[in-house]
C-alpha cells in the first residue's frame, strides 16, 4: 500500500502555489481568445505555390490596412492561418481581401475555412460559454451534495476547480487560444475529474460505514490505494484516446485534446490530492454518513 | 446473477445485431439498403456556409410610429377630439387634447377592445403603453408591442430569405428562427457564400415615382442619388407602384439596343395604375428606385396598358439576374446585417473526416491492446463490449439522423477511452472480492453490485456536463454533447448486457479456477 497522504501537505502547497500563480497569470496576461470570443476574421488559407511563406503573406496583407492581424503556419507545410482583429461583417469584406490576395500573390490559393464574427456574437459566445461552466459547476456541487455530504461536495468541486483554473493558467502561460472548442474540453474536464472524485468517494464511503474505527486520514488512504488500479486504468485508456486525437486529428482539434490531456492529468492528480485531504480537513467520520443514512 | 435466461440472451444479441445493421447503412450505397437513415455531416465535415442574420428593427419601429400617427390623426378626428402638437420624437408619439377629452381618450387607448391600440389578452398589455402628463399624451410602444413587431417581421423576412435562398438553388438549405430577430442560414456545400450574402444584404425595396422639379408636391418631394452614386434627381414620395404589384421577374436581353435589361409583369392592379400613370405621365420620367437609389428615370414614351414592362441601367447579365431574382422574391420587411459566418470548403471537410476516421482507429486500437494485456481474457470482452458500443452509438446517431461535427467525433473517440471505465470497475472490484472469497460466482456477483453505485455517479457526472453543454454550446459543440451523451447511455447498456452476459459465461465455466482475473 502507497501511503499517499503522507505528501499531501506538500502537493497541496504546489497546488495552492500553481493555482496562485494561475489566477494571477489569468487577471496580469489574460487568455489569447480566438475568433469566436473576440470577434473579427479567421482565415484558413492553402497555398498551391511554394514560395508563399509567412512573411509573404504578411507582407501582402499588411497592404490591405485591415488593422492588427496575424499569420502562422497551420499544421501542413502550404497551408496558413490568417487572424483579422478588425470586426468588420460586411458582406462583401471577404471577397475584397481574396481580391487584393489575388493581385499580389497570384491566384494560387484557395479558402479552406472562413470564419467572421461580429462583436455582439462574440460577446454573446463568450457569456454563454462562462455560464455554461459555472452552471455544470454548480450542477455538480448539487448532485454530489445530494449522493453524498456537504464535505464531500465541498471537496469535490475545489478539485475540480483546482483542475480547471489550472489548465487555464497553461493556456495563459503559453498564449494557447481559446475557443468554442476548449469550452467544451473545459466542460469534459468538469465532468471528468468529477467522475474520477466521486469512484474514490464511493469507495471512502463505503469504508467509513465498515470500519468505525479508523480515522479519515488512514481510510483515505486505504481508499485511495483500492481504486488505484482502476483510476490509473482509465486515465490511459483515456490519455491513449486523447494522444490519437492530438496526434491524428487534425490541426482544429488540437487545441481541444491538449486541454482534455492537461485536464485528465489534473483530474487524476487532484482527486487523490485535492479532494481527499478536504475530507481529512473537514473531519469527516462514520458519524458525518450515518446521519445520513437514518 | 449469473444466469442469463435464454430470452434475455436473444434480446440482447437481436437489439446488438440492429444496431450494428443501422450503423452499417452509412457505408452502403443508398440505393440499394433497405434503411435509409444516414448520419448528417455538419457543416465543419461535409464543407458548406452558415450565416447569422440580424434583423435590423430600427426602420420597422419607425414606419409602424409613423403609421401609427396618421391613424391617430384620423381616428381623433372621427371622434371629433380636437388635439394639436401630434409629432413623433425619440421614438415616442406626443400629443396634446384639451381638458375635458383627457378621460375620452384615455378610455379610447386603453380599453381592451381599442381599435387604436390593440390588446394582447395573451400578455396582459397593449401594443403601445400611454402615459398622460396634465394634457400632453406619450405612447410608447410597449415592450410587447415590441415583441410583436419584431415576430411579425421575423416571419416576414425568413420567408423572403427562404425565397432567395430557394432560388439560387443550392443543396437543402437550412434556414431557421433563432430568438425573436434572427436568422440562422445553412448551406450544405457552398463553399463561397458571396453571392448569397450580395442577395440577403439587399432589402429590394422597389418603387416607381415620378420625377419632379415641383417642391410643393401634396406628398413631398426627396432627393435621391442615382446607382452610380454622381447623379442625383427629386423625386415625388407619391409611390405609383411597389414591388408588391410584381408578379415575375427575368433578365432579359434587349435585341434593339443589346443592353441587358430586367423585364417586369405586373399583377392587375398594378397593371392598371401603371397604365394610368403612364397614360398621363406622358414626356415625365418615371424614376425607378431600388432601396432608396435610382436605377434609371426613363422618360415615358407611350400608355403602357399591358403590364409588361422593362428595367434598363447598366446591368451586367449577373445583375440582372440577381435583381429579377430580388424582386420576385419579394422585399425584406427590414435590412438584415450578417453578424456571424462560418465557411468551410469541400476539402477542408473531407481532411477533418479522414483524420477523425485514423484517430478513431488508432485510439480504439491503443485501447484494446492496453485493456487485452492487461486483463487477457477479460480484457477480451471489455473490448468486444467496446466495439459493440462503437455500433451501438453509431447506430443511433444513425437513427436518429443525428449531426456529426469533428468535435463530435472527438466525443466518439474520448468515449472510446472513457466507456472502459466502467468495465474496469468491474473488474477490479471482482478481483477484490475474489481475494476474499473462495467462490468465483458469489465474487462476480458482489462485483457488479458493490461497483454499481460508483457506475452511476460516475456516469452521471458527465451526462450533466454533456447535457448543460447541449444546451449552451452552439453549432459544432453541439454535436460533441450529442456524442458524449449518446456515449454514455450505449456505455451503460454494452457493460451491464453484453460484458455482463459474456463474463457470465465466462465464470460459469471456471468456476473452480483459482485466479478468475
Amino acid at each position: 500500500m502507497i501511503n499517499f497522504n503522507k505528501f499531501y501537505k506538500l502537493f497541496n502547497l504546489i497546488s495552492l502555489s500553481l493555482i496562485m500563480m494561475s489566477i494571477m497569470l489569468l487577471f496580469v496576461k489574460g487568455l489569447n481568445y480566438g475568433v469566436d470570443f473576440k470577434g473579427g476574421t479567421l482565415i484558413e488559407l492553402r497555398s498551391n505555390d511554394k514560395k508563399i511563406s509567412v512573411t509573404s503573406l504578411r507582407y501582402s496583407f499588411g497592404n490591405m490596412n485591415l488593422g492588427d492581424f496575424n499569420v502562422k503556419k497551420f499544421g501542413n507545410e502550404n497551408d496558413f492561418l490568417i487572424k483579422i482583429e478588425k470586426k468588420d461583417t460586411s458582406a462583401n469584406a471577404i471577397e475584397i481581401i481574396k481580391k487584393e490576395l489575388r493581385s499580389s500573390i497570384g491566384d494560387t490559393f484557395t479558402f479552406r475555412r472562413v470564419e467572421n464574427v461580429g462583436p455582439k456574437v462574440s460577446s454573446e459566445l463568450l457569456r454563454s460559454g462562462i455560464i455554461a461552466i459555472a452552471l455544470s459547476l454548480a450542477a455538480m456541487l448539487f448532485y454530489i451534495w445530494i449522493r453524498f455530504e456537504w464535505q464531500f461536495s465541498l471537496g469535490a468541486i475545489l478539485a475540480v476547480f483546482h483542475d480547471v483554473i489550472i489548465t487555464l493558467g497553461i493556456f495563459s502561460l503559453f498564449n494557447l487560444e481559446i475557443n468554442l472548442s476548449i469550452v467544451a474540453a473545459v466542460l469534459t474536464i468538469v465532468g471528468y475529474s468529477m467522475n474520477d472524485t466521486v469512484v474514490i468517494y464511493d469507495r471512502v464511503r463505503e469504508n467509513l460505514r465498515k470500519f468505525s474505527d479508523i480515522k479519515i486520514y488512514e481510510l483515505t488512504n486505504i481508499s485511495i490505494n483500492e481504486t488505484l488500479s482502476r483510476t490509473i486504468i482509465t486515465s490511459v485508456t483515456t490519455l491513449l484516446a486523447l494522444i490519437a486525437i492530438y496526434l491524428f486529428g487534425g490541426e482544429i482539434l488540437k487545441g481541444f485534446s491538449l486541454a482534455m490531456i492537461m485536464g485528465v492529468i489534473f483530474g487524476t492528480y487532484s482527486s487523490i490530492y485535492i479532494a481527499n485531504p478536504i475530507l481529512i480537513k473537514l473531519k469527516v467520520s462514520q458519524k458525518t454518513i450515518i446521519k445520513e443514512d437514518t | 446473477m449469473l444466469y442469463f435466461s435464454k430470452l434475455r440472451i436473444t434480446l440482447v444479441c437481436l437489439v446488438t445485431l440492429f444496431f450494428i445493421y443501422i450503423a452499417s447503412s452509412n457505408f452502403q450505397d443508398p440505393e440499394n439498403s433497405f434503411i435509409t437513415k444516414r448520419i448528417n455531416l455538419g457543416l465543419d465535415l461535409q464543407g458548406g456556409s452558415y450565416l447569422l442574420l440580424e434583423i435590423d428593427n430600427g426602420p420597422v419601429e419607425i414606419q409602424k410610429l409613423q403609421n401609427t400617427t396618421t391613424t391617430i390623426k384620423s381616428f381623433l378626428k372621427s371622434n371629433k377630439i380636437n388635439f394639436y402638437d401630434l409629432r413623433i420624437q425619440d421614438n415616442k408619439i406626443i400629443f396634446s387634447v384639451s381638458k375635458n377629452d383627457i378621460k375620452v381618450v384615455e378610455n379610447l387607448f386603453l380599453d381592451k377592445e381599442s381599435e387604436i391600440n390593440p390588446y394582447y389578452s395573451q400578455y396582459k398589455s397593449h401594443q403601445f403603453d400611454l402615459l398622460n402628463q396634465n394634457d400632453v399624451f406619450i405612447l410608447t410602444l410597449s415592450k410587447y408591442g415590441l415583441i410583436e413587431i419584431k415576430t411579425s417581421s421575423q416571419d416576414q423576412a425568413i420567408e423572403i430569405v427562404r425565397r432567395r435562398v430557394d432560388e439560387v438553388g443550392t443543396n437543402e438549405p437550412n434556414i431557421l428562427k433563432r430568438g425573436n430577430n434572427r436568422i440562422l442560414v445553412e448551406l450544405p456545400g457552398l463553399d463561397d457564400p458571396m453571392r448569397i450574402k450580395s442577395l440577403l444584404g439587399k432589402t429590394a425595396n422597389l418603387t416607381f415615382r415620378f420625377v419632379t422639379k415641383d417642391n410643393n408636391e401634396t406628398f413631398g418631394v426627396e432627393t435621391l442619388q442615382f446607382e452610380d452614386g454622381v447623379n442625383e434627381a427629386m423625386v415625388s414620395k407619391r409611390i405609383i407602384l411597389n414591388g408588391e404589384n410584381l408578379l415575375d421577374a427575368q433578365p432579359q436581353m434587349n435585341s434593339q439596343t443589346n443592353e441587358t435589361v430586367v423585364s417586369f409583369t405586373l399583377d392587375r392592379v398594378g397593371a392598371k395604375r401603371f397604365g394610368k400613370a403612364t397614360s398621363t405621365g406622358i414626356g415625365k420620367q418615371l424614376a425607378i428606385v431600388l432601396d432608396g437609389k435610382i436605377v434609371s428615370a426613363p422618360v415615358i414614351r407611350d400608355t403602357i396598358a399591358s403590364g409588361n414592362g422593362q428595367i434598363s441601367g447598366n446591368f451586367t447579365f449577373q445583375s440582372a439576374t440577381d435583381l429579377a431574382l430580388l424582386l420576385r422574391s419579394g422585399a425584406l420587411p427590414a435590412p438584415l446585417n450578417i453578424i456571424e459566418e462560418r465557411t468551410v470548403g469541400p476539402d477542408l471537410g473531407q481532411d477533418s473526416i479522414n483524420a477523425g476516421v485514423v484517430a478513431l482507429f488508432i485510439g480504439f486500437l491503443l485501447v484494446i491492446i492496453f485493456m487485452f494485456f492487461k486483463y487477457k481474457i477479460f480484457g477480451l470482452i471489455a473490448n468486444i463490449t467496446l466495439l459493440v458500443n462503437l455500433f451501438l452509438l453509431v447506430g443511433i446517431l444513425t437513427l436518429f439522423e443525428a449531426t456529426l461535427t469533428l468535435p463530435g467525433i472527438a466525443g466518439i473517440i474520448l468515449t472510446v477511452g472513457m466507456a472502459v471505465d466502467a468495465n474496469v470497475l468491474i473488474f477490479e472490484r471482482i478481483k477484490e472480492e475474489c481475494s476474499n472469497e473462495k467462490n468465483n460466482i458469489i465474487a462476480f456477483d458482489t462485483g457488479y453490485i458493490k461497483s454499481k453505485t460508483a457506475i452511476i455517479d460516475a456516469n452521471i457526472t458527465t451526462l450533466i456536463a454533456a447535457i448543460i453543454l447541449f444546451f449552451m454550446g452552439s453549432g459544432p459543440v453541439k454535436g460533441f454533447s450529442v456524442t458524449l451523451a449518446v456515449g454514455i447511455f450505449t456505455t451503460l447498456f454494452s457493460v451491464y448486457f453484453i460484458a455482463r452476459m459474456l463474463t457470465g459465461l465466462y465464470v460459469a465455466r471456471n468456476k473452480e479456477k483459482d485466479k478468475l482475473i
